[in-house]
């Protein structure tokens, strides 16, 4: 069985973002960028059930700049096996990457598309939906928990209140929840060997698929600042502070 | 302009994010109508008609859609859709499992996570985990779009809007049930709470955290609430998580305990209304959103905040 892992390139999330003053987006100018965490879980999940012997097969895909290529190698040293870079210097919106994907998916035929359920720049949290839709698949979000029986998954997610578990007819699209595992650290001799993996390189039209369409961004500016307010001595002037100053209790 | 608003419901009871999804609805159109998808939602119906505005209620059931399975939530929507030029949803977990596939099917962009309508076509979204805004400009001519109901004041009562049964959708045939693990609490909704007190990583153990945060949340009629941490260290059920990937609250009042303030944490609580912070180290990050800060270790602070609560006749 082949997987397939959109994985998507975002700034790191450790780096505070700022927001440029002509307010047309934020600075990526010298931030570290990084896998998106979510897709690295997606990753380590795929890699996991290669070793346990479900999947054959692990193929990386990302969409976006000639840089996406290092993201893609994280994933090759982590230890999917092969990558597909569909290289464009235009954001790309949830549609289009699901466009996109549903193309791959068509000369790939995976049985499975794992993917993170959110990239933490856009926090969309629609590409797997959208993409499980345009294929008609079914679907499972927000996994804790997966377990693959012949041509069946059977899906732990994280809901509102609790859990819910599913049970999925293969193909299916599967996206990640912080919970399903803890990725792994690249070793030295898998990020060199990750050197040597084929990468793809393709475009957008190759695909047929028309980039830029539907939404426009007119601007991005900064959230209104909280400041710092007082420090209290001790739990009665807290207290005393809460219920005549601030009312709420 | 004609508006559905989809409800947020557990099949028992209505839940407040549709009276502020149903605000957010207001700001584009008069004419707005819910769809309740469940099962056995004829209660839920009832109290979706008294939202103050609303035009008529539709109740579609079935299994699937009592499951809140979003393969037969989206055909439900999309079975309507026809009849509407926005279809808003709230951004709850649900909301966002079936939302994107609405628009995926529609050919349209999904707007996610709006906290501000600007005009029919323009909205303001965070993203970065909240540390940028925004906005954008949808030139679908419909649109689907998730609220981050937080944003936007609840809808009143007092209306009494038309219910009426329609289809179900075709389902939802690849996907099977198989369980579900629901925590039942008397605590208040956290999404919804008036008062949330969090706990973090520095509790230490899933005892600590039901001994010392769980208390204090009864004693003020709190929500509880966790940082990633503590729901990573199996401190605190994944339910309770508070951030960028977890929910969001704006209560009026949020209480850190132990809770150092990374960014994907305040990303989910940074618009409460008052916000305390309880943790030993003085530099700690959450310090600098804080409104009253206490500096102490936790093991003493919490039992003197339970003494002087009492002593206020909490
Ligand atoms: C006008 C405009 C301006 C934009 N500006 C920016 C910007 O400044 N910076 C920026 O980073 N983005 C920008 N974007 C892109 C946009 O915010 C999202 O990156 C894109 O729409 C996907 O949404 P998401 O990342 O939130 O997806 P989500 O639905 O949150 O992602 C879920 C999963 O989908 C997969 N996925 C998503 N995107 C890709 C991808 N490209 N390749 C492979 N897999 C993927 C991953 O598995 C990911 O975990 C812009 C888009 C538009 C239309
Ligand atoms: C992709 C991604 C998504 C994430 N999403 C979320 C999210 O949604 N929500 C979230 O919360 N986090 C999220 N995180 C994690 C986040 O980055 C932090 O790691 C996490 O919030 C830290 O939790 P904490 O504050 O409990 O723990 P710590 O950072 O370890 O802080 C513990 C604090 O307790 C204090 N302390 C220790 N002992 C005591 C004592 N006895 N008395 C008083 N104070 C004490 C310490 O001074 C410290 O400040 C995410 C991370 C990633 C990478």
């Amino acid at each position: 069985m082949k997987i397939l892992v959109p994985v998507k390139r975002v700034i790191d999330y450790n780096v505070k973002v700022r927001v440029k003053p002509d307010q047309t987006g934020v600075d990526l100018a010298n931030v570290k960028m990084s896998m998106n965490p979510f897709c690295e879980i997606a990753v380590e999940e795929a890699v996991r059930l290669k070793e346990k012997g479900v999947a054959t097969e692990v193929v990386v895909v990302s969409i976006g700049p000639a840089q996406a290529q290092e993201t893609i190698r994280t994933a090759l040293a982590m230890g999917a096996d092969r990558g597909v870079l569909i290289q464009t210097d235009v954001d790309v919106e949830p549609l289009e990457v699901a466009k996109l994907l549903k193309a791959v998916v068509a000369e790939e035929a995976p049985q499975i598309v794992l993917m993170g359920k959110q990239a933490i720049d856009g926090d969309n949290n629609a590409v797997g939906q959208m993409l499980s839709a345009l294929l008609d698949w079914p679907q499972a979000t927000y996994a804790s928990k997966i377990e693959i029986d012949g041509a069946k998954a059977k899906v732990t997610r994280e809901v509102d209140g609790g859990l819910q578990t599913l049970e999925l007819d293969l193909p299916a699209v599967i996206t990640a929840d912080l919970r399903l595992n803890e990725p792994r650290y690249a070793s030295l001799p898998n990020i060199m060997k990750a050197k040597k993996k084929p990468i793809d390189a393709k475009a957008a039209a190759d695909y047929g698929v028309a980039l830029g369409g539907h939404l426009k961004v007119l601007k991005v500016t900064e959230p209104p600042k909280r400041t710092a307010g007082v420090k209290v001595e001790n739990a009665a002037e807290l207290v005393a502070k809460l219920k005549t100053e601030a009312g709420v209790i | 302009m004609a508006v559905l608003v989809v409800a947020d419901h557990d099949n028992t009871s209505l839940k407040d994010n549709t009276h502020k999804t149903v605000t957010a609805a207001k700001a584009l159109s008069g004419d707005i109508d819910i769809l309740v998808a469940g099962q056995g939602v004829d209660g839920v119906a009832a109290e979706a008609a008294k939202i103050e505005g609303v035009r008529k209620v539709l109740v579609a059931e079935s299994p699937e859609l009592g499951k809140q399975i979003a393969e037969a939530q989206a055909d439900a929507v999309l079975a309507l859709a026809g009849g509407y030029d926005a279809i808003l949803i709230p951004a709850t977990g649900v909301g966002k499992n079936f939302a994107p596939r609405v628009a995926a099917k529609l050919d349209v962009a999904p707007i996610s996570e709006i906290i501000e309508v600007v005009s029919n076509d323009t909205f303001v979204r965070p993203i970065y985990a909240g540390n940028a805004l925004e906005t954008i400009q949808s030139s679908d001519a419909k649109k689907v779009i998730t609220v981050r109901a937080t944003a936007f004041k609840a809808a009143g009562e007092g209306g009494s809007a038309a219910i009426e049964k329609v289809g179900a959708g075709a389902g939802a045939p690849k996907t099977h049930f198989v369980s579900e693990e629901i925590v039942k609490s008397d605590r208040p909704e956290l999404a919804a709470a008036k008062i949330v007190v969090s706990g973090g990583r520095a509790m230490g153990s899933a005892e600590e955290f039901q001994r010392v945060i769980e208390p204090l949340a009864d004693k003020l009629g709190a929500a509880v609430g966790a940082s990633r941490a503590a729901v990573d260290a199996g401190y605190a059920p994944n339910d309770y998580q508070v951030g960028q990937t977890g929910k969001v609250v704006a209560p009026q009042l949020y209480v850190a305990v132990g809770i150092s303030g990374a960014i994907q944490h305040l990303a989910g609580m940074k618009d409460s209304k008052v916000i305390v912070a309880i943790n030993k180290e003085a530099d700690a990050p959450i310090f600098q959103v804080a409104d009253y800060g206490l500096v102490a270790d936790y093991k003493t602070a919490i039992p003197e905040l339970m003494d002087a609560l009492t002593a206020v006749g909490k």
